[in-house]
């Protein structure tokens, strides 16, 4: 059996382990081998996107070390995975890297992808409304992007469809930035926060009970705001929907 | 070389002091977005028609110096009077000259971003002449002594009542006007007695065609047309990354230019200038002013592509909801972003920074400009070369410690996790830009690496 490394990101790790132990469920109510290496810490996305990335060699060698050795690495954040395939990079073990940038893959990507996942019996019955997470939108390729003239589409909707009861709301804006962005929360706080509040406003217009997506931090800023205004909105990791029932 | 000026994340703060103004902003460019998108979905060989242009570009780039040449060469013999200018000053000199020597003080503008880029009103008006913008916006916010917030739409975030009081100020309009048909009207009156009486236009250049030496200049107005046509004589400034190599080329950029910046199918004049008129001079300045540098940097290269409709400005959800004025250059919103920091590092050492990397302008640009990936190499060699503040290098440095060990990032994870929920408001206050507007994550009970040891393992 191929043997699956479970990327937990740091911040999912800390804040949000209930998306993390999700995702562990469901691979492994797949019928999967699945493993936590327990000495992992974080991508080194914050730092890369932020300008350091040379400060990241002591991340990428600790990803490596951890997660060479599986044939699969699944990750329930878009984000932190496009970081990796597209940034790891190590002097020590290049080619162990080269490998992983390869078969890391975000989690609603690999449901769809390689397990090719028909039917999932999960339930939840309620209104929910997708986040597309620019990371794994438009660097995954997760679904379709708006801006683009090719055929529509989407590799959570069609793990969202297998799910019963749920109904999936209409968005006015389907794929607009929450503006999160990672260190951009914090350096450019009023840009951000009035972007979350856009975002927010869509979903709750359109009468959504919750707020899902397959990237945990923008589903934690567009939380952050959610609270502050009282909202009875609340947000869920994919993983968590997927796995429910 | 560097003016102090406020960084976008301070001058974008202001910006959103007037929430009902950024989401005014936000709506009229999110809409012209949707114009865009409903006219590209019409042409079914759009993507192809990008990849075309975006080929062409680099065939031009590639061989630029070649082109520029056999563009000077033809030129000249049509009639056009060549000039290359190595910089800004450069050309704004030449411009200055070419006036000297008829001896006039008066210059009806049309659009170029070029001349902006040049500070060439603000040059030209130290030396005491007068420079009319004749494009409705353009013109709009030289009344009000600014610079243009979008390179297509240059008042976009001028509402009409504001549009009102500036033509009472300036043109004599009823005080309290805000209908917009008055007001193009007496813009109209006021424009069409400048072309009358100005000897001498300026025009921006949109396509320089290297087989013939012709160049194109497109406009919604045909203001360049009326200036040009009337004055005595025509100075064209261009950037020498304008060039294209044939005519033929000309179809697949006049198809994707006015459905990127506005959703239409073509710009409303497309007109060709080849050679002057009987008794008209022409003249033609190619300027440099850094793009050969950034012809160097093989990262940033592809840059110099841009055609500049605008259509990466209007579908960014910062610039949207930041206003062109916040990134303090000519050139605004995400390719502007990746333009200004050749010119000077330090100066626009925010830019960079003032993108989520969401790729949606990487998505619409015409000719396929990695943008987004730009900005993320922008940002690394903004550090390297020292413009990072010494706030985020220690806190990167603080980031780097803890991650960099197993150890150490399960305990500080505990430790700040401890904090959260027993003394919150040591982050919950001021100091802390997530919580001003947003509240912080709840504390979970236990973190995923504690679930997993003690149900797992």
């Amino acid at each position: 059996m191929k043997r699956v490394g479970l990327f937990i990101p740091c911040y999912v790790d800390q804040f949000y382990p209930n998306a993390g132990i999700a995702t562990y469920q469901l691979l492994k109510k797949l019928g999967l081998d699945v493993t936590y290496p327990t000495g992992q810490t974080c991508c080194g996305q914050p730092m890369a996107n932020s300008g350091f990335e040379h400060l990241t060699q002591n991340c990428n060698q600790l990803f490596v070390d951890n997660f060479a050795e599986f044939d699969y690495i699944v990750s329930p954040s878009g984000s932190c995975v496009l970081h990796i395939k597209e940034h790891l990079h190590t002097e020590k073990s290049a080619e162990k890297a080269a490998a992983i940038r390869t078969k890391v893959y975000e989690l609603v990507e690999f449901l769809v992808d390689i397990l090719k996942v028909k039917n999932l019996k999960a339930k939840f019955p309620h209104k929910v409304g997708l986040h597309q997470s620019c990371h794994g939108q438009r660097g995954l390729l997760l679904t379709q992007m708006s801006e683009l003239v090719a055929p529509y589409f989407s590799k959570p909707q069609q793990l969202l469809a297998q799910v019963e009861g749920l109904e999936l709301i209409d968005l006015k804006r389907e794929d607009e930035c929450c503006g999160f962005g990672g260190t951009f929360c914090i350096v450019e706080e009023a840009v951000s926060v009035k972007m979350g509040k856009d975002r927010v406003k869509d979903h709750q217009v359109n009468g959504a009970e919750y707020i899902t997506g397959a990237d945990m931090s923008c589903l934690m800023h567009m939380e952050g705001i959610l609270k502050r205004e009282n909202s009875k909105i609340k947000v869920l990791h994919i993983a968590e929907i997927l796995n429910a029932g | 070389m560097s003016t102090p000026t406020k960084t976008h994340p301070e001058l974008s703060a202001v910006f959103n002091k007037d929430e009902q103004r950024v989401n005014w902003h936000d709506e009229t460019l999110w809409w012209i977005r949707q114009k865009r998108d409903k006219s590209a979905h019409s042409i079914p060989e759009w993507e192809i028609l990008r990849e075309k242009a975006s080929q062409i570009k680099n065939n031009a780039l590639a061989n630029l110096a070649e082109y520029l040449v056999s563009f000077e060469e033809k030129a000249k013999a049509n009639g056009i009077i060549v000039h290359w200018a190595a910089d800004a000053q450069e050309h704004n000199q030449i411009v200055h000259q070419i006036l000297q020597k008829h001896g006039i003080l008066q210059l009806v503008k049309s659009k170029s971003m070029l001349t902006e880029e040049c500070h060439l009103n603000e040059y030209l008006e130290k030396q005491g002449l007068e420079v009319i913008d004749s494009d409705l916006g353009e013109r709009i916010v030289q009344l009000a002594k600014e610079p243009p917030s979008h390179i297509v739409l240059p008042c976009i975030h001028k509402k009409k009542e504001e549009i009102g009081d500036l033509f009472h100020q300036h043109l004599g309009v009823a005080a309290g006007t805000s209908d917009p048909q008055i007001l193009t009207e007496a813009a109209r009156v006021h424009l069409r007695e400048t072309f009358l009486t100005r000897k001498a236009a300026l025009t921006g250049v949109n396509f320089a065609i290297a087989e013939t030496g012709e160049f194109v200049v497109c406009t919604n107005e045909g203001n360049a047309d009326m200036g040009a046509h009337l004055a005595d004589v025509h100075i064209a400034c261009m950037g020498i990354e304008k060039i294209i190599p044939k005519r033929k080329h000309l179809g697949v950029f006049l198809r994707l230019l006015a459905r990127s910046a506005t959703g239409q199918p073509i710009t409303t004049y497309s007109s060709h200038f080849k050679k002057p008129r009987a008794g008209q001079e022409m003249h033609l300045v190619l300027v440099d002013n850094g793009r050969t540098v950034q012809m160097g940097r093989e990262d940033f290269r592809a840059s110099l592509k841009c055609i500049r409709c605008g259509a990466c400005m209007n579908t960014c959800p910062v610039y949207r909801r930041s206003g062109g004025h916040s990134y303090h250059n000519a050139i605004s919103g995400p390719i502007g972003a990746i333009l200004a920091p050749n010119l000077d590092r330090e100066k626009y050492a925010d830019l960079p920074f003032a993108s989520t990397l969401c790729g949606s302008c990487s998505n619409v640009c015409p000719v396929k400009i990695d943008i987004h990936q730009q900005l993320y190499k922008w940002r690394q060699v903004i550090v390297q070369e020292g413009y990072a503040t010494s706030s985020k290098k220690m806190s990167m440095k603080i980031m780097n410690y803890t991650l960099s060990s197993p150890g150490i990032y399960r305990t500080a994870g505990k430790a700040g996790r401890w904090v959260l929920k027993y003394i919150p408001f040591a982050v919950n206050n001021h100091f802390n830009p997530w919580y001003k507007q947003r509240d912080m994550p709840e504390v979970p009970k236990e973190s995923f690496g504690e679930w997993y040891k003690k149900n797992v393992k």
